[in-house]
């Protein structure tokens, strides 16, 4: 959409690592050749979803008004992007922050892309990602070469591949961590992304790190791979390593992850990843996707059995010497440090700042120091705050900051000596809410403001209770003020519910005949000892009455308390039946019939309706490894003619056969999985297994297009004129055509 | 210089006096009446967020909003598809657009006449930094353009630009105008069609 769009590859030549400059290019071809129809559609879905590109509710060119269902006119017309995806129709692209680590420039192209592309916000998830919303598929390549300028990457944001790598926000700088997990979050992210053991999942896969047990640090327990801290004496000589946990996962009924191993060595840390992603990739449910998740698997299998099964495929794997050169480099590399002397804490100042110390300031255990949290209404932060933002992390610190699952930014490193400035800086950006980490500070999933999936309004329900709850703060008592409200829109858990104390999650009832939007009350979950447990759904309330739902529990919890009881236990000892007494009446209808408030969701005057659910994307479409393989076999072919009409015949010609070995080479891999990129080792795989045993041979042409391979291999050394590239780019044609042919004859793919 | 991604922003008189609140069920009814040329798809909430987009109305085309940028509240629209006809037609048209918001919010009733243009003061941005970087020599490119325009806006009054942003490379290339004398949107698209 952008007039810029071509411009920007050649602005940014030379500024981009030349390996994520090329996945650029082939992705923008990609786009071409959909919009020429050249690519199928879930092909194309499943490969801008693990690019991050994502779809938004009414991308189905559907919108209920208020009224009726209205029919977007996109120019487009009926050109789509996937699966019930119109083409045109704005999307959403997800932006990965490995361990939440960020910098002062990033920060700075964060708000030039949200400004240029998107509503002039980027969004903090629960994942320690950004999201930009409203954004043109059309304008995604040039928003990741920027990005890609910056040292971001958003592959494999979405899809179902490997997530975001998160790690708890104060590793390096917590007193109660073991040892700072940084640099092994960055060598683990660093290992998955792309690798092709982790490219034929039937669903996403999400690890964390965590640097301790007993907080919520990287909430372990609620990851598919959750990496704890641990340290051991061997030999009267300190061993670090990791307590490692597989199988856990939010969604609409929560797993609690379960222990793998007690404590692994660093060095074993990307094998054992590696292994547990083959077994996934293997033995994972593809084709019902809600039981995709490995949670799944390792309850169907039970954990013993998925153990052996990892340990004895980790046995398997051939010698990867990123193993360990990642984990050396990436701890050599990551060395963290104050840009300010130590300072003191501030004894003075204002009522104002004191109540910003007491929220928003933490102790680091290097003396002297302290990490300041900036609260962000609901994840939100404009172009002009994250410049500032920008300025500030580069004034007072060497730009360390990171992103947190609570939808904040925290810089680290801040002196003491400077917190008042610090405060004076941030309060002059608006970044200066004495909120963090409190009541105030709800987590909320983007709900019916974007997602497809989204049944009630959860940004607008958190914008009301913080409203409310900001008014009376000031008289609500410590206990209260520390509990964590967290808001999904529906039941897949994106704003974590499950381990709230006060958790809500978007449901639909119907009411005297409509549909009102309505939150289920889920109770008393444990944010700490790495998300311990879950919480307790108690009864769906009215959307609109949820405000007097938590005024009720917080002033019962304030007045019916023990000494020091934790929310989780006092709902524990309240029990179901008592709390349902106390709400019970929030359930009903309103009344007064007049009465029609219940009928609309917070923020949307539009009278509720379901009609605008759509088919979510964060599940992907289950695409084979040998699909993407012949759809870049045919992207290949397809370069080849470009470049042949560009005039440069050799490149035609070489890509031409390019495009041919991989062709076979999809087709080796349903049966050889760990084939090498050699193209004479490829071609001689795809002789002995296609065409002696004559799989590849088509009824009536026999073996005649593999002749097409075996030739060119003789003629690869060969330069290229026009004509030879020509009778190559057909042939090559012929070839990943008969590819296709031969994968079909075959049926179902042995698993890969 | 191409002129596309024009973002013009009129300022709102009274702005203390502005709640964001009724703008959307206000906005929610021009989507079910598709009232302006654009296609009008769905609203972004961000009333939260302090000095911020406020509450925006998305388009295909271009998104309209109240936007609350630096602390100055006005009509805003945002050019995103581009525009042929040359630098003049992408001004002309993006200012009728904002012009013809701005008419519309002012005659709201729910709004209750708070939404008001102050008659004189106009911001614009080019929503493309690599299209127009904030550089002096965007400038001195789009001067005669920008002298073009205006003059005609305001036909017969005094105006005076200034470049806000010029001290601020990161930020958009924008310019600040300010008329001598008071308009209303009425009297500017009577101008920009005259």
């Amino acid at each position: 959409m952008k007039a810029s769009n071509s411009l920007w590859q050649k602005e940014l030549a030379g500024k981009t690592p030349e390996a994520l400059a090329r996945e650029i290019d082939i992705y923008e071809t990609e786009i071409e050749l959909r919009k020429q129809s050249k690519v199928e559609e879930r092909l194309f879905a499943e490969t801008r979803l693990r690019r991050g590109v994502y779809g938004q509710r009414y991308d189905n060119g559907q919108r209920h008004d208020g009224k009726k269902v209205q029919e977007m006119a996109y120019p487009s017309g009926a050109l789509t992007k996937g699966p019930h995806t119109m083409w045109d129709a704005p999307g959403m692209q997800r932006i990965k922050i490995p361990a939440g680590g960020l910098n002062a420039d990033q920060l700075e192209t964060l708000a030039e892309l949200a400004e240029e592309y998107s509503d002039g916000i980027a969004h903090v998830t629960t994942r320690q990602d950004f999201q930009l919303h409203y954004v043109h598929i059309e304008d995604t390549p040039t928003i990741m070469r920027r990005l890609a300028a910056a040292n971001i990457t958003t592959r494999e944001a979405c899809g179902n591949s490997v997530r975001n790598v998160t790690a708890c926000p104060y590793a390096g700088v917590c007193p109660d961590e073991m040892f700072d997990v940084t640099p092994y979050a960055r060598a683990l992210s660093k290992f998955l992304l792309g690798h092709p053991d982790c490219q034929n999942f039937g669903r996403k896969f999400k690890p964390s790190f965590s640097g301790c047990g007993q907080h919520a640090c990287g909430l372990a327990s609620m990851h598919d791979l959750g990496l704890i801290a641990k340290e051991r004496t061997e030999n009267g000589e300190r061993k670090i390593g990791f307590e490692i946990y597989v199988g856990g996962g939010l969604g609409a009924v929560p797993y609690q992850a379960k222990l793998f191993d007690s404590f692994i060595p660093p060095e074993e840390l990307l094998p054992l990843a590696q292994a547990i992603a083959r077994v996934f990739a293997r033995l994972g449910e593809k084709k019902n996707r809600s039981r995709a998740r490995i949670k799944f698997l390792i309850q169907d299998l039970g954990i013993e059995k998925f153990r052996e099964l990892v340990l004895e495929e980790r046995k398997n794997l051939p010698p990867d010497p990123r193993w360990t050169e990642y984990i050396e480099s990436a701890t050599a590399a990551f060395k963290e440090a104050p840009l300010k002397p130590a300072g003191k804490p501030p004894l003075l100042g204002s009522a104002e700042f004191q109540r910003w110390l007491k929220t928003n300031i933490r102790p680091q255990k290097q003396a002297g120091y302290a990490v300041v949290t900036i609260a962000l209404p609901l994840g939100d932060i404009t172009a002009n705050q994250l410049r500032a933002l920008a300025d500030i992390a580069r004034q007072f610190t060497k730009e360390t900051m990171r992103t947190t699952v609570e939808q904040n930014i925290v810089l680290r490193w801040i002196s003491q000596d400077d917190l008042a400035a610090v405060w004076q800086a941030l309060r002059a950006a608006r970044l200066a809410e004495p909120s963090a980490e409190t009541i105030l500070d709800v987590v909320t999933c983007p709900g019916t403001d974007t997602c497809k999936l989204g049944i009630s309004s959860s940004r607008g329900l958190a914008a009301e209770l913080r409203k409310r709850l900001a008014e009376k703060n000031s008289q609500l008592d410590e206990a209260v003020q520390n509990l964590h409200i967290k808001i999904s829109g529906c039941f897949n858990s994106c704003g974590q519910h499950h381990v709230a104390d006060l958790g809500f999650y978007g449901v639909s009832r119907k009411m005297a005949g409509y549909a009102v939007p309505h939150f289920q009350v889920v109770l008393g979950g444990e944010w700490n000892n790495n998300a311990g447990s879950y919480g307790m759904p108690v009864m769906a309330v009215p959307s609109k009455h949820i405000p007097e739902v938590v005024t009720r529990l917080v002033d019962r919890y304030s007045t019916g308390r023990k000494d020091g009881e934790a929310f989780k236990d006092f709902i524990k000892r309240m029990g179901k039946a008592e709390l349902k007494n106390l709400l019970e009446d929030l359930a009903r209808p309103p009344a007064d019939p007049a009465d029609r408030t219940i009928f609309t969701d917070w923020g949307d005057p539009r009278e509720y309706s379901l009609e605008d659910l759509g088919v979510g994307e964060c599940a992907g479409e289950v695409i084979s490894a040998i699909d993407f393989d012949l759809a870049d076999a045919e992207r290949e072919v397809f370069e080849a003619q470009v470049a042949l009409e560009n005039g440069q015949a050799d490149r035609a010609g070489k890509l031409a056969y390019q495009g041919m070995v991989r062709a076979a080479r999809g087709l080796v891999k349903l049966e050889y999985p760990n084939i090498a990129q050699d193209s004479n080792q490829i071609i001689g795989e795809f002789r002995r297994r296609f065409y002696d045993t004559q799989k590849f041979f088509d009824p009536f042409a026999g073996g005649k297009f593999a002749h097409y391979l075996f030739t060119a291999q003789e003629k690869s050394q060969q330069p290229h004129t026009a004509d030879s590239a020509r009778y190559l780019i057909d042939e090559a044609h012929l070839f990943v055509e008969a590819a296709h042919s031969c994968y079909q004859r075959m049926g179902k793919p042995v698993a890969v | 210089m191409q002129l596309q991604h024009v973002n013009f922003k009129l300022l709102v008189k009274s702005p203390e006096e502005v709640s964001l609140e009724p703008l959307i069920p206000v906005f929610h009814s021009w989507i079910q009446g598709q009232v302006l040329e654009e296609l009008l798809l769905d609203i972004a909430d961000y009333q939260h967020v302090p000095a911020g987009p406020g509450v925006v109305l998305i388009g295909h085309q271009a998104n309209y909003s109240v936007d609350d940028t630096d602390d100055r509240l006005g009509v805003r629209y945002n050019r995103k598809a581009e525009v042929d006809g040359g630098n003049q037609n992408a001004l002309r048209q993006a200012m009728r657009a904002s012009l013809i918001a701005c008419q519309r919010l002012q005659a709201e009733p729910s709004l209750e006449g708070k939404l008001q243009f102050n008659g004189q003061e106009i911001e614009f941005f080019i929503n493309d930094r690599l299209l127009a970087p904030n550089r002096d020599s965007t400038r001195e490119a789009l001067h005669s353009d920008f002298k073009a325009f205006f003059t005609k806006l305001f036909r017969g009054s005094e105006y005076a630009l200034a470049y806000p942003c010029a001290s601020e490379a990161r930020k958009l290339f924008g310019v600040s105008v300010k008329s001598s004398r008071t308009f209303t949107p009425a009297d500017l698209l009577a101008n920009l069609d005259g």
